[in-house]
């Protein structure tokens, strides 16, 4: 991990690949398991990625706490990287950090895909939108979060246990209330002015494809591809299907014809 | 050696059908408004007899759970403002951490010292890893918004001239301003308890009364001696007034009736495990180091025995409870003995906060065990 100094923050990020910018803001759990899915990419795009502070362990100033935070520091990673035509793709946790920039600044982004993102209250008040996985055993969580085969603790080395405890932790800390929701960021979607690409499992159990459908409708112009037989991380569960999902929509636009 | 009667009012007849667990999810149409009512006014009973026992007393809370019913800690203090007239009363606490508005905080406690003229002790606590669910709040700033709130209700208690403003990190008030002031200037003690030797040392730099709660034998020095530390780093004294500690305590005219009467309150203890597992490592409450590895190789409840051992909490015996030091049980020279010895181990201790009453101990048990203990046990533990 390369580390540079932005907005006060030491940001740890990887650049990796060749081809038109893409930048993947991670999902709030098992970081370490997700290199597959970003050297995939790295075949078609220079991907960007970086670790959330927070999550990367290290000490934040105490003024950096909340989803805005991240939101703005991206930008400005934007900015500093100096790109254009950016192809954005957060998955969950990062795909509500996603949101957040695209409804505030599109002018540098090509295109938008969102893999089962978290964000927008879309639900009513007594209406759980996201399920709430702190009180799950880790038996359940592990069935709403996967539809085939859960990681297995037992096969991770003992700092990526703490990685993963940290994780936990760190989307706690970012989004424990209101829970992993801006009260207004629903309201202020259809200021997304870039293709956009909503992916989800069909089993996912932590945020449900009917979530996904309400929020296709709130997104100018958008479309939702539902995969079959994965979770909530398709990235992880289903590998070769989500990478040709982003490859041959909104965001693969660049390569139109040699997909076909 | 002051002694606190304490009791989590414990809806124990809901145990049964509860089964595996008595906290958070637990659904209140187990709890039978017409018992409770008996319940309460029962164990309201029993504190209301240490005003005349020369007992003080110690009340808590906890949020939807059956062994304690107690989930606003200043009501019973208030009733007890108004029903007693000599004891000592401490809130042990006010999980402040939880509690979204200080300012009210600052004002209840306020009122009940006025009432009471002058006898509250406020304690603050973190709160058990169980309560950040019923109260939302979240488990990765509790440090830094348990003191945020300590600062705020202290100012609030000491400043006299009108509001004042407060934008924190956690609470935003404008007009913050409370009326009546407290009784005691310049504001009531400050108790503060603690799980480890972590934050000890942070209490002793305040000076406050530092509490540790079944700490036992094992880990209770190391807390009491990183309090010291603190203190003296502070240049402060740390006299015996200022180190409590929370143990069962069931005494009797003969050593069989003492230790049954632990062994019925020992449920309290017991009861503890009954939880869901995974509401006892909330994200960010513990270091993830520890939930890292908790999470790999899930361990079981236990305390620890004098030698290091361990023993598994749900099925604690008084045995093992005394060999601890988590109770003190059997006839009066036997608990004072015990007693007398816990304190000598920790180097000095100026309050035992007695769990008199726990689990299925009946009212004529806990009045007797209280009763007793006045006469044959606390003159003695005044001289300590």
């Amino acid at each position: 991990m390369k580390q540079i100094n932005l907005s006060g923050i030491e940001l740890d990020f990887d650049k990796t690949g060749n081809g038109p910018p893409l930048l993947y803001l991670h999902s709030e759990h098992y970081f370490h398991l997700q290199a597959p899915f970003i050297e995939r990419l790295a075949e078609e795009w220079t991907v960007y990625v970086p670790r959330h502070p927070g999550f990367d362990g290290r000490q934040l100033p105490s003024e950096f706490r909340r989803i805005e935070d991240l939101t703005y520091l991206y930008l400005d990673l934007i900015d500093h990287i100096g790109l254009d035509e950016i192809t954005l793709v957060g998955s969950s946790f990062g795909g509500w950090i996603a949101l957040e920039m695209a409804v505030r600044n599109c002018s540098r982004l090509k295109a938008l895909c969102l893999v089962s993102p978290v964000g927008a209250k879309l639900g009513d008040r007594v209406e759980r939108d996201f399920a709430d996985l702190w009180t799950y055993s880790e038996e359940d969580s592990a069935a709403a979060l996967f539809a085939q085969k859960a990681p297995n603790f037992a096969d991770f080395s003992a700092d990526e246990m703490t990685a993963t405890a940290r994780d936990r932790q760190f989307v706690a800390y970012y989004g424990w209330k209101p829970y992993l929701h801006s009260l207004s960021l629903a309201r202020w979607l259809h200021r997304i002015s870039v293709p956009t690409q909503l992916i989800w499992g069909d089993k996912d159990g932590f945020v449900s494809p009917d979530y996904g459908k309400k929020l296709l409708a709130l997104i100018p112009g958008a479309k939702l591809d539902i995969l079959s037989n994965a979770g909530h991380y398709p990235q992880l569960e289903l590998l070769d299907e989500t990478v040709a999902a982003i490859s041959t929509g909104p965001c693969g636009s660049h390569q139109a014809g040699s997909v076909a | 050696m002051e002694v606190w009667h304490f009791s989590e009012m414990a809806y124990h007849p809901g145990w049964e059908e509860l089964g595996h667990s008595l906290r958070n999810v637990i659904p209140n149409r187990v709890y039978d408004p017409k018992v409770g009512a008996d319940l309460y006014n029962r164990y309201l009973d029993e504190w209301a007899l240490c005003d005349e026992l020369g007992i003080n007393i110690m009340v808590n809370e906890h949020h939807a759970t059956a062994t304690c019913s107690t989930p606003a800690c200043t009501v019973p203090l208030a009733i007890m403002a108004r029903e007693t007239k000599k004891s000592r009363l401490l809130c042990l606490g006010m999980p402040i951490a939880n509690r979204m508005d200080a300012v009210r905080v600052a004002e209840e406690f306020a009122m009940i010292d006025v009432i009471s003229r002058g006898r509250l002790e406020m304690g603050f606590v973190k709160g058990s890893p169980y309560e950040v669910g019923p109260a939302n709040s979240n488990p990765s700033t509790v440090g830094e918004r348990f003191w945020e709130a300590h600062d705020l209700i202290l100012k609030a208690m000491t400043t006299h001239d009108g509001p004042f403003n407060w934008e924190g990190e956690h609470f935003h008030y404008r007009q913050a301003n409370i009326w009546p002031r407290p009784y005691q200037q310049p504001h009531p003690p400050v108790w503060i308890t603690v799980a480890g030797p972590y934050s000890a040392g942070d209490v002793g730099e305040k000076g406050y009364v530092i509490a540790a709660l079944n700490s036992g034998y094992w880990s209770t020095p190391t807390i009491f001696d990183a309090y010291r530390k603190g203190a003296t780093e502070a240049r402060r004294k740390s006299a015996n007034d200022r180190f409590g500690y929370l143990a069962m305590v069931g005494v009797g005219e003969t050593e069989e009736e003492g230790r049954r009467r632990a062994d019925q309150i020992l449920d309290y203890s017991r009861m503890t495990p009954r939880a869901l597992k995974q509401l006892q490592m909330p994200p960010g409450l513990a270091p993830p180091e520890v939930i890292g590895r908790e999470l790999q190789n899930s361990s079981t409840r236990s305390i620890t025995l004098r030698d290091g051992s361990k023993a598994p909490m749900a099925t604690t015996t008084v045995d093992e409870a005394i060999d601890a030091g988590i109770a003190f049980a059997g006839n009066p020279d036997t608990v004072y003995e015990q007693i007398k010895e816990f304190h000598e181990h920790v180097g000095g201790l100026g309050h035992l906060l007695m769990m008199g009453q726990g689990g299925h101990l009946s009212h004529e048990d806990t009045v007797a065990n209280l009763t007793l203990f006045s006469k044959e046990v606390l003159p003695r533990l005044k001289e300590l």
